[in-house]
């Protein structure tokens, strides 16, 4: 059913397009609500901790620890086939907020709960043109 | 004695149907509607209670449109209601269904309503041969512009369900440690009462723990035995007023209590992905139902992977957080054991009829305190705990039930 579909990429909104072109300039760009000080991910109109209206663009640094992770040995949808076994994860930023996220440039047996990583900026044909994927940090 | 306000436990389930679970399904394909109007048909007849009394209805979704949709089923089913709801919490629908009937016929809204949930194949459209189910092949994300879930999280192939019970079983395993055995035997256990209910999808296929962990790993740690078994079925029940319920067939189950809870729709976005919200839905209902969790006699828990029942019996009251596994390995939860779960088999070894799934377990909860579960009956069986999960662990909500 689902053979021969393009794997789904991200189309930016108007709300989120900073993050995207931050990740195309190579930085990790979230918003900080001006009324509660909370960090937010994913990109939105409102805080979530207090509805604020009032959010402000922020460069980070994209460093993480890994919060957890599963290795898929089955594709998660068919279009994803040539990524098993994925390595998907979620990785919690040093501002606390959490991403969605799958793992590069290491071996299985390496990958721990609370590893710490940095972002790799992943060139992709079409969407955004990016992905935030994640890899263990070179340095802790 | 009751230190919330909530239901006062004047609604009781007075009908139930159950499709047996098929692997490949033997009757021929029928619209979701057409399968809406037997059901209810099956249901109103295990009351005892004529079509021509239903005065309220609670539906999902179904295929052949996506709005309008309970007056579309009330207009097939030629129900005349005062109360027409849509449920969308996905595998918490069947409990969120239950209570809000509840709490209808408590108000003096109606007097009789209907539930169903049909989970059989649907016939293809003659324009274009598509099946009504197709938008499903993101699983329980949405990959339309504008949805968050399109944006951060299907395009890094985070979506389905194996993936994210899978993360939140390795946070639990990295938090709390991890007893694959444990956790294996939760899925055995069910598999022993799925072997005492002829109409199970395993009925007759025993497994041990050592079978579990030598089945292909599917999203570590999880492996293919510790996941629903995807099955056609459907099911229904009929809930009415205390009043109604004494002129029907069998023993009425009371709905004494009842909790709804969500925070996310993905489990990366949560606060803490070991703080399942059945939590406060369970206390709510215990609180309301004036129960304790040592009057429960059957605990009906939502299993679409082991993972979903095990944080349930911590988050729910049973066992302490963090020490479930212990708490599987330390008791028998078969039919016949010192703390029955999910006797019918549970959904990994009952199968799991798409969004009917957890109906089967409501529908359980009231055969065992029917006390007409057959083989697989638990002695003295009074009062009962129903969980329901949708999505990843997002929707979750809770019931007690009493045989009044």
């Amino acid at each position: 059913m689902t053979d021969g579909m393009a794997k789904p990429l991200p189309h930016a909104t108007d709300t989120s397009r900073p993050f995207w072109e931050g990740l195309r300039e190579g930085e990790v760009r979230i918003q900080r609500c001006l009324d509660c000080a909370g960090w937010v991910f994913y990109p939105r109109s409102n805080c979530p901790g207090c509805l604020s209206n009032a959010l402000e663009w922020q460069t980070v640094s994209g460093r993480g620890v890994l919060h957890t992770f599963t290795i898929s040995r089955i594709p998660t949808v068919a279009m994803f086939a040539d990524e098993v076994p994925q390595r998907l994860a979620v990785v919690e930023l040093s501002e606390g907020v959490r991403v969605t996220t799958t793992l590069v440039d290491v071996a299985e047996e390496d990958i721990k709960v609370g590893m710490p990583l940095e972002p790799v900026f992943e060139s992709t044909e079409g969407g955004e043109g990016v992905l935030l994927r994640y890899r263990p940090a070179a340095t802790p | 004695m009751k230190s919330v306000r909530g239901l006062r436990g004047d609604a009781a389930i007075v009908g139930v149907a159950d499709w047996k679970p098929e692997r490949k399904p033997t009757g021929p394909r029928q619209f979701m509607l057409e399968q809406w109007a037997e059901l209810a048909r099956l249901a109103l007849q295990d009351a005892g209670i004529e079509a021509g009394e239903v005065d309220g209805l609670v539906t999902p979704r179904i295929g052949e449109t996506s709005n309008f949709v309970p007056a579309t089923v009330a207009e097939y089913c030629g129900f005349e209601v005062n109360l027409a709801e849509m449920v969308d919490l996905g595998g918490a629908n069947s409990v969120g269904m239950v209570w809000r009937a509840a709490a209808a016929i408590e108000l003096g809204l109606c007097e009789v309503v209907v539930c169903a949930i049909p989970a059989r194949p649907t016939p293809s459209d003659p324009r274009d041969g598509a099946f009504l189910d197709e938008g499903w092949i993101f699983g329980a994300s949405s990959n339309r512009y504008g949805s968050p879930q399109a944006e951060f999280d299907i395009p890094y192939g985070n979506l389905a369900q194996n993936a994210g019970y899978s993360m939140i079983a390795q946070r639990y395993a990295a938090v709390h440690g991890y007893d694959e055995r444990a956790m294996a035997k939760l899925a055995v256990d069910q598999r022993t009462n799925a072997c005492a209910h002829p109409d199970a999808i395993f009925h007759g296929k025993p497994i041990t723990v050592d079978d579990v962990l030598a089945s292909k790993m599917i999203a570590d740690p999880l492996h293919m035995l510790e996941i629903v078994m995807p099955v056609a079925g459907g099911h229904a029940l009929v809930v009415a007023s205390a009043a109604r319920a004494k002129r029907t067939k069998h023993r009425p189950i009371q709905v004494a209590g009842c909790g709804e809870r969500l925070t996310i729709k993905t489990p990366t976005y949560a606060r803490d992905l070991l703080e399942t919200p059945v939590g406060p839905a369970a206390d709510r209902a215990f609180e309301m139902a004036g129960a304790t969790r040592s009057d429960i006699d059957v605990a009906c828990i939502y299993d679409c992977y082991t993972i979903t029942a095990l944080l349930t019996l911590e988050d729910a009251g049973f066992c302490k957080k963090g020490q479930g596994l212990d708490f599987v390995r330390d008791h028998d939860l078969t039919f016949a054991g010192d703390f029955p779960v999910n006797t019918h088999g549970g959904q990994l070894s009952y199968g799991q009829a798409g969004g009917a799934g957890g109906m089967s377990q409501i529908n359980e909860a009231v055969h065992q305190l029917r006390h007409n579960a057959g083989a697989r009956q638990v002695a003295n069986c009074e009062t009962a705990f129903v969980s329901g999960t949708g999505g990843v662990m997002s929707e979750q909500s809770a019931l007690i039930l009493r045989g009044a």
